[in-house]
Formats: C-alpha cells, structure tokens, sequence
C-alpha cells in the first residue's frame, strides 16, 4: 500500500500576531509549526503502515524552510519526504496549490508505486479554507471522504474501507473503497512522540525537493499567482457585540430566583415555589 | 535502545554543549548533540553581553554572521540609592574595533551557534530530555533520554545541560545547590524604536550601553542591570536565592522597584515589555565546582559553576570549557582511554585556563555574598555613599573640612567604626584579589 500525507507548514497559532493597520496576518518572525490537523493525518497513514504495512510519502508545497516539517514527519516514521518549492509556486490560493500537489501526487505515484490513500488535514489553521484536499480528489478523481473521525476498518487485499465522517448534525458511517482522499479531524487519533531512533534518522534525512523543473507536463498558467484567480478584496475584524452585565446581589436563594425569573420568566419562578 | 552508537554524546545546547560539540566534530568524532528545549536556546532567557574571545577561537570573525545586537562600546555601573546614583562610566571607540563584546539575545544566538556545530557533523537531537545517565561497571557509557528506544550509548558523555545540571546531580558530581550558590535573575525585554535607545544612550547606530547596577535590592545581594539591544532594552536584576528566602521577597518586586528608580524610569519610559523570564545563575564560583571529569564523562560551563559574577562572564567560560571538553574527546579517541584518569586531561586543562584562574581570583567573593555582610555591601554602602556625595557636594556655608569629615562619618557609620572600614575594604580587596 502506498498512502500519501499531504502537509502544510503553518505560523504558530500561539505566537500569532495580526497586522493592526491591514489586518492580516504577520508571518515574519514568527515560528512555523505543521498544520494542527495534518499531524493526525500523518499519525493515521503511520497506524496503518505499523497495522498493514505501507509507504508512506509525505508531500508539502512550501518555502525551503519547509524542510523542518517533512523532517518532523520522517523522525515520526514517513518513509520520504518532498518538498515541492519554487518561486513560480508562490503566491498560491486553493486552486492553485491543489493543482500542484495533485501533480505531485501523480509524480509520488510514478515514482514509487500507484497511491491507494491520500490523507490531508481537514483545513489548514491560517488559511481556514478546507478546499484544497477536496481540490486534489477532483483533480485526480479519487473517491473523498472529507472529516473522517474513525477508520472504522480497512481490508488491504481487497482495498474496502469503512469510515466515520463527522457531520454538523451526526456522524454518517460510509463504506467505500480505495483509491481514496480522506480529510481529517482532530477526533481520528492522538498523534505519536517521535522515538530516539526516529529522531537520529530524521537528523540525517534531506527531504526531496522537486521544482517545476522536476514536473513534465505541468500547465504554467495553473500556478503560482497567476494560475490564482481568489482576490482578498477586505480583511477585518468583526467588532465585538456588547452586551450588559447584570451583577446579582442578596443571599443564595434570592440571587438564584432573580436568576430564574430573568431566565425563565416568572412562571417557572413561581411553579418552583419562589415567589 | 537506539542501535547506533556514538562516540561522544553532548547533553545541553547552549554555548558550552554546542562548543563542545563542535569542537569534537571537527577533530573527526561521531557527535550528538541532545537539548531540552524545541531548538537550541528556547530554554534561554540570557539577554546580557557576549565576548569576542572565546567564540573567536572556534568561528573566527563569527559577528559578520551571527545573530547579534549591538557592540558594547561604553560600560557605566551605578551605584543606587533611594532618588540618586554614583555614575562611573567608560567609553572607548576602541571597543569598535576589534569588537570586545556585544550584547546579545541568547535565544537567537544558541540556535546559531549550534547550527555551527551541526554544519561541522553533529547529529542534532532537539526537545529530548536526558534523564539518566546508562552506567556499567562505574563508568558512564550512554544516556537515556525520555523518547521511546531513547538510550543511545557513546565512548563519552559531555554533560553541558546548565545550572539545573539533571545529569550532573545523577552522577554525583554536585548536589543540589544552596540557596547561596545560585542567584536568581530576573529579566523584562523592554521594546523602544531605535532612535530613542540610541538618543538617550548616547550611541551610533550600531554601538551599545550596558549599565550594571548595585544597591535598592532591599539590601538583599545583587546586580541589576540594564543593556542596551537593538531595538529593545534588557531589564533585569538577579539576588541571592538565600536571600530572597530569608526576606520572603519575591524577585519581581525587586524589579518593579528599580523600574521605579528616577535614573531607570527615564530610561526605560514608553516602552513596552515583550518579554518577562527568570533564570537561575551559578554564583558558587571556584569553591562551588564539581569534579569536572570522572569515568566516561565530562562536565562544562553552568552546570559545573563556571560563572564569573564580578564580570558577568558565563557564556564565554561555558564556550571556553565546552571546547577544552572537546579537545580532550578528539585526544582520548587517539588513545582510546575513556577513564578518569584519561579525562583528568580535562580538568588539567580547565585548571590552565582563564575558567580556573579568573574564578580563583575571585574566590573569597562568595562570603561578602551572605548576610550579614551582603547588607552592608549592597544596601547600606550604596546609600552611604550617596549621602556623603550629597554632603561633599552641597554650597551650604559649612567648611570643607567640616563637609568631607561628615561625608567619611557616613561611610563609617555603615563598617561601624572607622577601623572597621579599613577592615572591611581589606576584605573586599582579598576577595577581589584572591
């Protein structure tokens, strides 16, 4: 089995800072970290390599300093890594960077054996969109199962898999099978610490970096800025709802009967025996 | 168990651990370099002076690339009292070039400096915790780390992992320190636009101020100080942890008050602080040292007390010892004799160098350190002598005779008599002079 991560590289949520005159986010200086949902992909795609045996690929589109994420993966037991980088690459939407990591995908499949899962993370934590898994099943027409929770069971001979997808309104439980692209949530699994003995091997591992030299048949107009037709034409922070506070006064009871009839009105006050 | 083996594990990636590191990977050695923290020098909230020397001897012309601040080329130190302060300052252009030393953030230089000793070969290990050291038949020949399969085995262990010293403390050279062998340092990071720091510091774009500040530590024994960076000043004040437990004070509010200080408040007014952090200091110095070598392993830098708090030098005896550790692996892999007494070239090595003799210098300096004589030194004598200036230097009518008579009177009243001053500046000079 063959299963592609892809992975994103992200700034650190907890050290984000928002521009105050153009209300966008400042990226410089400040520490990247992979995508906090992608992590759970990688952590699913290296249970089923421990479980069923697999390759595991992880593929990120990034700056070089991108390195350090597919490093990360490597100490967690990825078998490769690739860096697709390019200056052509920059300035990317959704559209654009699916293209190219679907090309990638194609390029994984070439290199090492046809791709029987592709794993992403449900959405990325700065650009908050969750087109671009969705993006590449299209592109590569894969089945997609977009925020799975539970790999409920995998048959790797016949390539059948049951899975749950969390749903605003419940969990729909879907049967299908390989080639697919699953979308993940936090819920799937708690993601692994990295052993000694990955960490050594991820110290001397240089990810694979492929640039659009490294792409036969890729469309020039589909990437980068100009194969991007989104335009931000406003960002903004939405002004905060004001809303009064009433501080209660007076003894338990008669706090927690204020609080009633202020909730309820006066009828469940009295149907209490409080009034 | 990690199934390669390495011939030297470095435990730390601060100044000593990455010298050291670096050092033995250029002599040709198979090194890991493990740290605690997510990258070398995340654990760090030094932000105070780096000297050129010691650096200089393993990166020649390093500040044409490493992360720096500005070059110090005026050092003042201020002695404090309640509304005013003695100013002694020096100022030299000279310090432009070469540079002396430069103030510095370590949490940018570490990453650097480690990057140096991974370019030359080291396998870097970061946000790995050492947490015992694999011993058999008495000699160190690994350690265990807290990741899974985490034991990795290796001729030698440099153990550079800081005050807190975990491994250190394993291996019995030291034990826990005393509340007065380490001081604890306070420290905000006070952002202000450069134009301001430069204005009211006095300085060119690229030079820098540091202020060492003695007395208003409740008379607890302590440094202030106040550096200049580039675009942020670096506040902060360490005491003596058997002070602070003996008053019940609490550090921050030691800073809050100097913050408060006429003379700082100017200083440091409109800017906002960007950091907040604390760090404990080894103030042991030379009688505090541990056994620097034993059975397959070595001990640098913090965790083996090798501060010079009259001079604030640390992180240039921690990259001087880490490179002695160094050299010493590269020469025992030679001779393939990993026992004490093949590492005593260590400690032989340490006791030649700067590390010894500037420590042994100051050796007696530890007592003036403890009460009652910290209160004299850091509280009452700052403020005595403040007084007796303000006498000296008052027009009020009075002779001058009259006036220095009541200015000495001040500076008496603090030693208790006149031959107890002549007593206690005696043993200020032995503790200074060793």
């Amino acid at each position: 089995m063959h299963i592609v991560v892809c992975i994103k590289q992200v700034p650190d949520s907890k050290e984000i800072k928002i521009d105050p005159k153009t209300n966008t986010l400042m990226r410089q200086g400040v520490p990247a970290v992979v995508n906090y949902y992608d992590m759970h992909g990688v952590e699913e795609a290296l249970r089923i390599k421990d479980k069923y045996g697999a390759r595991v690929t992880v593929i990120t589109m990034g700056p070089p300093s991108a390195d350090k994420a597919l490093k990360q993966c490597i100490s967690l037991g990825a078998d490769e890594g690739v860096l697709v980088s390019d200056r052509a690459f920059a300035g990317a939407d959704t559209l654009a960077t699916s293209y190219v990591l679907a090309s990638a995908i194609y390029k994984a499949a070439d290199t090492w054996g046809p791709v029987d899962m592709i794993f992403a993370g449900k959405q990325t934590s700065d650009g908050d969109t969750g087109q671009v898994g969705p993006g590449i099943a299209c592109r590569i027409d894969y089945e997609q199962l977009t925020y799975v929770q539970q790999i409920e069971d995998i048959n790797p001979d016949t390539g059948e898999l049951i899975v749950h997808r969390h749903l605003e309104d419940g969990v729909e439980r879907v049967k299908t099978r390989t080639p697919v692209l699953i979308t993940v949530v936090t819920e799937l699994n708690t993601p692994r610490r990295a052993s000694l003995p990955g960490m050594l091997r991820a110290a001397r591992y240089t990810p694979i970096v492929w640039t659009t030299n490294d792409f036969e048949e890729l469309d020039r107009s589909k990437i980068g800025l100009r194969g991007s037709p989104t335009i931000v034409s406003k960002t903004w922070v939405p002004e905060p709802k004001h809303v009064s506070t009433d501080m209660l006064t007076g003894t338990g009871n008669e706090v927690a009967a204020t609080l009633v009839e202020n909730l309820f009105g006066t009828e469940l006050k009295h149907s209490l025996g409080w009034a | 168990m990690a199934d390669e083996r390495f011939d030297v594990v470095v435990v730390g990636a601060g100044p000593a651990g990455a010298a050291a590191a670096l050092t033995a990977a250029r002599g040709g050695l198979k090194v890991a370099l493990i740290e605690r923290g997510e990258y070398p020098g995340a654990k760090n909230t030094f932000g105070g002076v780096l000297y050129r020397k010691q650096i200089e001897q393993l990166i020649p012309e390093f500040w044409k690339s490493a992360p720096l601040e500005r070059t110090v080329v005026e050092q003042r130190l201020w002695l404090l009292a309640k509304e005013s302060a003695v100013t002694v300052s020096y100022r030299d252009d000279r310090f432009n070039d070469p540079p002396n030393c430069w103030t510095g953030q370590r949490s940018k230089f570490d990453q650097w400096f480690a990057a140096q000793a991974e370019a030359a070969g080291a396998v870097p290990i970061y946000e790995t915790a050492v947490t015992d050291a694999i011993i058999e038949d008495g000699r160190v020949v690994g350690v265990v780390t807290d990741r899974d399969d985490g034991e990795l085995r290796a001729n030698l262990v440099i153990i550079a992992d800081g005050v807190n010293s975990l491994l250190g403390k394993r291996l019995r050279a030291h034990r826990e320190w005393k509340p007065d062998q380490v001081s604890l340092a306070v420290k905000e990071v006070i952002a202000l636009p450069r134009e301001k720091i430069q204005d009211r510091f006095n300085l060119d774009k690229s030079e820098g101020c540091t202020i060492e500040l003695v007395g208003e530590t409740m008379g607890m024994a302590g440094l202030g100080f106040l550096y200049t960076n580039t675009d942020t000043l670096s506040l902060g004040v360490g005491v003596m942890v058997s002070d602070l437990k003996r008053l019940r004070v609490k550090p921050y509010e030691v800073l809050n008050g100097l913050k408060q200080h006429p003379m700082i408040q100017r200083l440091i007014e409109g800017g906002e602080v960007k950091e907040y952090a604390g760090h404990l200091i080894p103030e042991g110095g030379y009688t505090a040292m541990p056994s620097l070598s034993g059975d397959g392993w070595m001990i640098c830098g913090d965790a083996a007390q090798m501060v010079n708090a009259v001079h604030r030098e640390g992180t240039n005896l921690a990259v001087e010892s880490g490179r002695l550790a160094g050299e010493t692996a590269v020469a025992v892999h030679e001779r393939e004799d990993f026992s004490s007494a093949g590492l005593q070239r260590y400690t032989d090595a340490v006791r030649k160098s700067i590390i010894h003799k500037d420590l042994k210098k100051y050796k007696g300096l530890h007592g003036l350190l403890s009460f009652p004589e910290s209160e004299k030194l850091f509280g009452q004598l700052p403020q005595a002598v403040n007084d007796a200036l303000f006498e000296f230097l008052s027009v009020d009518g009075e002779p001058k005779r009259d006036k220095q008579k009541q200015a000495f009177r001040k500076l008496e009243g603090v030693a208790g008599g006149r031959m107890d001053l002549v007593r206690m500046a005696l043993k200020g000079w032995r503790a200074m002079n060793g």
